[in-house]
Formats: C-alpha cells, structure tokens, sequence
C-alpha cells in the first residue's frame, strides 16, 4: 500500500492533474488491500513507463489488461491495467477512460513485452486500438470478423456474418438452451435450471414421452 | 486348378467372420481359394484399417486418447495408427468444441486428407455445439464438413467411440468401394 501510494504521489508529480480519484480498496478478510488511480489516456504509455523504471517503484510485471463497456455513460470504454512488482509486492490498478467516437489510446507493448496479447485480445473482444502496437490482430475470433463480441450490445448467441473464402459465423440457438437465465426478481427464478419456461409444455412432456 | 473340382465342390456364399463382408469358400481355407466380390474386398481392406486423424479439441480428446490406450485398446479394430499428417489419415475423429477459429484449421486439415475419407463428430459439442451456445462456437461440425457417425456424450466412454467406430466399419463394408476408388476428386477435396 505505501508503495502504491508512493506511485500515485509520482504519478501525481509528474502528470498533475491528468492523474486523479485514487480509491482504496481493503478487505480484512482476503486480506486485499489495494489502490486505483484514474490516469488520462493520452499519457498512460508515459506513466506506465515511469512506474516500471523508477527504481522505488519497479512495477515490472504487468498482470493483465482488461477491457470494461460501460455501455450509456460517458466515456463508454475503460481500460483498466493491473500492475504488479515482484521486487516489493506492490499492487497497484490504473483505470483509463476511452470514450467510443475515438477508442484508440497509446499501446505499452514497449514498456512490458506481455502486453502483447492483453491489447489484442483488449481489441478483438472491445474494438479498441492501441496506437503503437507491433502486430495488432484479432487473438481469439478470426481474422475479419466484423464485430466485437463483448461490447454489451452484442448477443450472446452471435451474429450471423459471412466473408466469402474465409469464414462465416450464424446464430448459436440459445432458446430453450439449458444455460439462459430469464428475467426474474430472485436469482433462483433467474436460475436455468429452476425455470420452468424453458420449453412449451407440451414438447416438453412430448419429450418424455418418446 | 483345383478351383470347381468334383471333389472339393460345395462353393457358397458365406458370411465372412465378422458378419458384414461376403465371401464364398471351400472346406479347407488353408489351401483353397477364397472367391468374393471386388467391392467386398476393397471395404474389407479399408474397414480394417482405419487410420484415424485425431482432431483433439477438448475433454473429449483425453477419452480419445484412453480409448487407443492400453485398456480399451483401439487396435483390436485395426485403428491404432493416430496420424498426424491428413496426408496419411482416413478417417476424422473431431473430439471435442469447434471454435469458429478452429474451423478455418479443421477445415482445412480435412480438404487435405486423401479420399476416401471419414469423419466421426465425437461428443456433443462436436455434433451440435454442446452447451457452448455462444458467438464464438460453431455449432456442429457438420456445417463445415460431411459427418458419418455421431457420439452422443459430454465427453463419450471411449466404449461409446468404439462403438462409432464400429458403426463406420459397416458403413463402409456397405460402400461400392471398387466404385470410390475410381472416383474423381469430390467437391470438398481441394
């Protein structure tokens, strides 16, 4: 914690007012005891560098990049980055707001070689670019897929697309799939296996019957 | 020739030990000549040796793998011989979920094989998309290439793949085989 603090305070004195709202999060229980820092996105490559390099700090492992929708507020995306230090066990969280009319912001590939794949998969999954990127490619749907299927207003169950010679993709059938959860007010009515229309009840006992 | 001699005469038409393929001949097998049809032959001979191009996806594959394993011991059907290479592979056994990535190499490594060729969708994810009803999960192998036999199963006993493979064996021993091997390339061969 008075490492991460420390961070902040560098954060602070480097980047003034582009760095703001820390949040602390302690748990007795887990035992977690941890910091977030807002950082404006324009900057992030240059902080992220300074906190690995400065030698009080030495966040030299990144532990993952995620991508947040925040589906009608603004901005739309986050991009939060979990950073870690093996030398001091610091644990410290940058959260980085990317708004959807230019969700594009500086890629930390040079600082951690492991970034690599956390901002593919960053852009695959959210359509988010990272300027400066050495190979920025899908990672897990195919090259040319059109869409990115964890934006919140992408079904579960897919789109159908089509691009000719390499690929297609239809709509997985999610009705009466034994994991859909249907709206209800307590979690055991949301609950797939509880819910008991499911099927017609007719087909349902047509099934058993046969 | 001693073929249609007096003496060792009584030439029929019997079912072969395994029960799917004709063949008719005299008293003394050792000696004599076994007569039977073409196509019979050629499906006897590939039936039997059945070499199978693992497609291991998921789960499905570690049952896979047991049943080529010592205790359910998949050579006993004369497919023992797991390939890598669809060069040298006759049969597909897709184990396991078919991601929409996956499909481009399946696919692939499908037009590569040589015909004849089968495929066995094993489990339930390679049959129908499983329980991954998702945007990232093809559903069904079958949409991307010609499924002969289907296990049902999350993963299947490797007695239930036996059982498929089995069931392919009399699939095939039913072919005009002498018919496919002539056969020009299909439109799935590339």
């Amino acid at each position: 914690m008075a490492i991460a603090l420390a961070a902040i305070n560098t954060l602070t004195k480097r980047f003034g007012d582009k760095v703001r709202t820390p949040v602390a999060f302690s748990d007795k229980v887990t035992g977690r005891d941890e910091l977030s820092v807002t950082v404006a996105r324009e900057v992030i490559a240059e902080a992220c560098e300074l906190l690995k390099q400065e030698p009080a700090l030495a966040f030299d492992f990144l532990v993952d990049i995620s991508g947040v929708d925040n589906y009608d507020s603004d901005p739309r995306f986050r991009v939060d980055y979990l950073l870690y230090s093996l030398k001091t066990g610091a644990l410290l969280r940058l959260k980085v707001g990317v708004p959807e009319e230019d969700s594009t912001l500086p890629s930390v590939a040079k600082v951690w070689r492991g970034a690599e794949w956390h901002e593919r998969e960053c852009y695959d999954m959210f359509g988010i670019r990272f300027a400066g990127h050495p190979d920025l490619r899908r990672i897990l749907m195919w090259d040319g897929y059109p869409f990115h299927p964890m934006r919140k207003d992408f079904p579960l169950e897919g789109k159908p697309s089509n691009v000719p010679e390499v690929a297609f993709t239809e709509t997985a059938p999610l009705q009466g799939g034994p994991f859909v959860t249907v709206p209800a007010e307590h979690a055991r009515d949301r609950e797939p296996r509880n819910r008991k229309n499911a099927l017609p009840a007719e087909v349902r006992d047509k099934a058993k019957e046969s | 020739m001693r073929l249609g001699s007096k003496e060792r005469g009584d030439w029929k038409l019997r079912p072969m030990a395994d029960s799917t393929t004709t063949v008719g001949y005299a008293g003394r097998l050792e000696d004599e000549p076994i007569i039977t049809r073409l196509d019979a032959a050629v499906d006897w001979v590939r039936k039997n040796s059945l070499w199978p191009m693992p497609m291991g996806l998921a789960c499905c594959a570690i049952e896979l793998m047991a049943t080529a394993a010592a205790r359910f011991d998949i050579s006993r059907f004369g497919a023992e011989v797991m390939r890598f290479s669809p060069r040298q592979s006759d049969v597909m056994i897709v184990a396991g979920t078919v991601t929409y990535k996956m499909a481009l190499a399946v696919k692939r490594i499908w037009d590569q094989m040589p015909d004849p060729k089968w495929c066995i969708a094993m489990g339930a994810c390679a049959s129908t998309g499983g329980m991954y009803r998702s945007y990232a999960v093809l559903q069904g192998v079958d949409k991307i290439l010609p499924v002969d036999v289907y296990v049902s199963g999350c993963p299947p006993r490797p007695e239930a793949l036996l059982d498929a493979l089995i069931k392919l064996q009399e699939k095939i021993s039913r072919e005009p085989g002498l018919k496919n091997l002539k056969k020009a390339p299909t439109a799935n061969a590339t």
